[in-house]
């Protein structure tokens, strides 16, 4: 697979179809896969494609101005399409191959410890969007419960339930990984890095603070979060952060009907969508 | 050289909380990191890499540093007085340990940050020799040898045994605490030197200071940066801190918190700012860490605790710096 990827790439770059190419190389430890723009049919020799390439390329396209191929797993079209409809990704500029995927490896300490738990739930294992597929989409993943530890959480007592996020929470360094990481955190200017209020932090001072950051992003992606993953395999302090996005996306489902953000580039979104002949209608 | 039974361990712990705060690793989560002496907790002395670093106890993410008032006309100022008792952290490995002296070297070094300066004489490092380096370690690459931890108190552990060596009067102290515990004993531990890892350092020498600046890849080693600033808060060495002042409604606390230089805003003053892409603070980083802080104090500002390449979501690291940067003028 990992040959006709290259050779693919290849192609469409030397006819000028696209003038970079968005996919992984090797880094400097044997587990380790960077995101990398390739520009030369030589460069492309160092392609790489296997289980250890969790990165989402999506959040790489946000902005780009030039004919750019980009590999995208299954599940990372979903962001792109998000991306698309925030008008943050020009699909025109974009030419999306679909490859493959089994699953990424989780690395602790930089050795191989089991599958991403994103991958062990995965319901997005069919392309969303794609120029052309290379390999099948990914099988249908047996463990498909990903709402079961909010469940776990929503049956605890109210006061267990804070010392859960509590504990967690504490051991949050602001690194900032989980949001710069997320492919619909684009904000120009988070109102965590805004030194003219003062909600600028660089650092918790506080429980009260830490919970902030974490409530905001969550409320800030809601019905835009695709799920991905991302700022859960990003986080150094393995914060579950996905049970936060996934209470709120489960929380939307029951509100709204069923609803996957990234599915496709057009249906309007639950809470972020303002329609004023729809308020009309309703008598607002 | 003293020691004492494995098994005795827990004994050993209790003994030293009743008499002094002790910081011990412990599992949290799916992670490592220092906390409190509790006899439940999950102790875990094989993990290397702590999540966090034991700098959180020298530097800590935010810290006040004073709180000016107007009351009637008249302007108080008084200093924060965060009262700091005497503490020990068992189980900090050698490049942790390692990272303290270079912290030391900007903290302690005219003029002397009190803050950090008080922090550090209230804590006893106590550290723990590695067996065998995990994946992402390179300290040897830095001269530091991961067998030999410095440290006011050495340990070594072995299958059935804890070697306990005292280093300084600090760790002699800590030592009369439990030494009912702990027998004299002529053995020393065995020491496998680890594997010697070897990277180009050479280059980053001062004199190619410009030379390094200006090197013709940075544009291409940093462009998948996406600025979180996780390498520099997992970081033992990273030093950075920004002071900002919180508005209390009735007085203003002038505090600080760990900044990270590849942030957007990092070097932002009034006229402006100096840095305006990514590749000039991804630069800075390693600048920093390889040429600038050994020019200024004669050693390396990185002890190779790996820590930054498994925490970067991006996959970039030192170690690619330092293989890959292209000397301007000599590619
Ligand atoms: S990645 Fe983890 S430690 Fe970093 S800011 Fe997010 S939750 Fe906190
Ligand atoms: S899973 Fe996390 S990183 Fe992915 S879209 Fe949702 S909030 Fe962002
Ligand atoms: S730069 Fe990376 S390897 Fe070096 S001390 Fe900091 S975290 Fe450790
Ligand atoms: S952790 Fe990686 S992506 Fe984040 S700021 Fe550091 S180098 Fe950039």
């Amino acid at each position: 697979m990992l040959e006709i990827m290259k050779q693919r790439a290849k192609e469409l770059l030397e006819s000028g179809r696209v003038v970079r190419v968005l996919g992984w190389q090797r880094g400097d430890f044997p587990n380790l896969r960077e995101p990398v723009f390739f520009t030369t049919a030589k460069q492309l020799d160092n392609l790489e494609y296997d289980r250890f390439c969790a990165a989402n390329l999506s959040k790489y396209l946000i902005g780009t101005d030039v004919p750019t191929l980009a590999f995208l797993k299954p599940c990372d079209t979903y962001s792109l399409n998000q991306l698309v409809k925030e008008r943050q990704i020009n699909r025109q500029m974009t030419y999306i191959i679909g490859i493959g995927c089994e699953g990424s490896a989780k690395l602790t300490d930089m050795e191989e410890n089991g599958t991403l738990e994103r991958c062990l739930v995965c319901t997005k294992t069919v392309h969303a969007a794609f120029d052309e597929l290379i390999g099948e989409d990914a099988a249908p993943r047996e463990k498909n419960d990903r709402f079961a530890g909010v469940g776990e959480i929503e049956a605890m007592e109210i006061a267990a339930r804070y010392t859960f996020w509590q504990d967690h929470l504490a051991r949050c360094i602001r690194c900032n990984a989980c949001r710069n990481i997320c492919p619909v955190c684009h904000c120009k200017k988070c109102v965590f890095d805004n030194t003219k209020y003062d909600t600028a932090q660089r650092a918790n001072a506080s429980a009260f603070e830490e919970q902030m950051f974490h409530i905001i992003r969550a409320y800030h992606v809601a019905g835009r979060c695709t799920d991905c993953g991302e700022c859960n395999r990003a986080c150094p302090q393995a914060i579950p952060l996905h049970l936060l996005n996934r209470k709120l996306i489960s929380d939307i489902n029951h509100m709204f009907g069923e609803y996957q953000a990234g599915t496709d580039t057009e249906t309007p979104g639950p809470l972020t969508n303002f329609d004023i002949e729809m308020d009309k209608e309703v008598g607002l | 050289m003293m020691k004492i039974a494995k098994e005795h361990l827990p004994r050993l712990f209790a003994a030293l909380a009743k008499q002094i705060d002790l910081l011990l690793p412990a599992q949290q989560a799916e992670v490592v990191n220092f906390a409190p002496f509790c006899p439940d907790a999950e102790i875990d002395l094989t993990t290397l890499k702590t999540a966090n670093t034991p700098k959180h106890f020298f530097l800590p993410q935010v810290e006040d540093l004073y709180t000016a008032a107007v009351n009637a006309g008249q302007i108080s100022i008084s200093a924060a007085d965060t009262p700091i008792k005497p503490f020990a952290i068992f189980g900090v490995r050698a490049c942790d340990a390692a990272a303290l002296d270079v912290l030391d070297s900007v903290y302690l070094s005219d003029p002397i940050d009190q803050f950090y300066q008080t922090r550090r004489q209230a804590g006893c490092i106590i550290t723990l020799a590695c067996e065998k380096p995990t994946a992402s370690c390179f300290c040897t690459a830095f001269g530091i040898n991961p067998t030999e931890p410095c440290g006011d108190i050495t340990t070594w552990l072995t299958d059935d045994v804890l070697y306990w060596q005292p280093n300084t009067e600090k760790g002699d102290k800590i030592t009369e605490l439990v030494a009912d515990l702990l027998q004299l004993t002529d053995e020393s531990p065995a020491q496998d030197i680890s594997e010697n890892i070897c990277l180009p350092l050479d280059k980053f020498n001062p004199d190619n200071l410009l030379a390094l600046f200006n090197a013709p890849n940075w544009q291409d080693l940093s462009v998948a940066c996406i600025a979180c600033g996780a390498c520099t808060f997992v970081c033992p060495t990273c030093q950075c801190y920004d002071i900002t002042d919180f508005d209390t409604g009735t007085s203003i606390t002038r505090y600080r918190c760990w900044d990270s230089c590849l942030y957007s805003d990092f070097t932002q003053m009034a006229h402006g700012n100096p840095r305006t892409t990514q590749a000039e603070r991804f630069r800075q980083r390693f600048m920093h860490k390889l040429v600038y802080h050994p020019a200024n104090n004669d050693q390396y500002g990185c002890v190779g605790c790996g820590r930054c390449v498994a925490a970067c979501p991006a996959g970039l690291n030192i170690v690619k710096v330092i293989k890959k940067l292209e000397v301007a003028g000599n590619v």
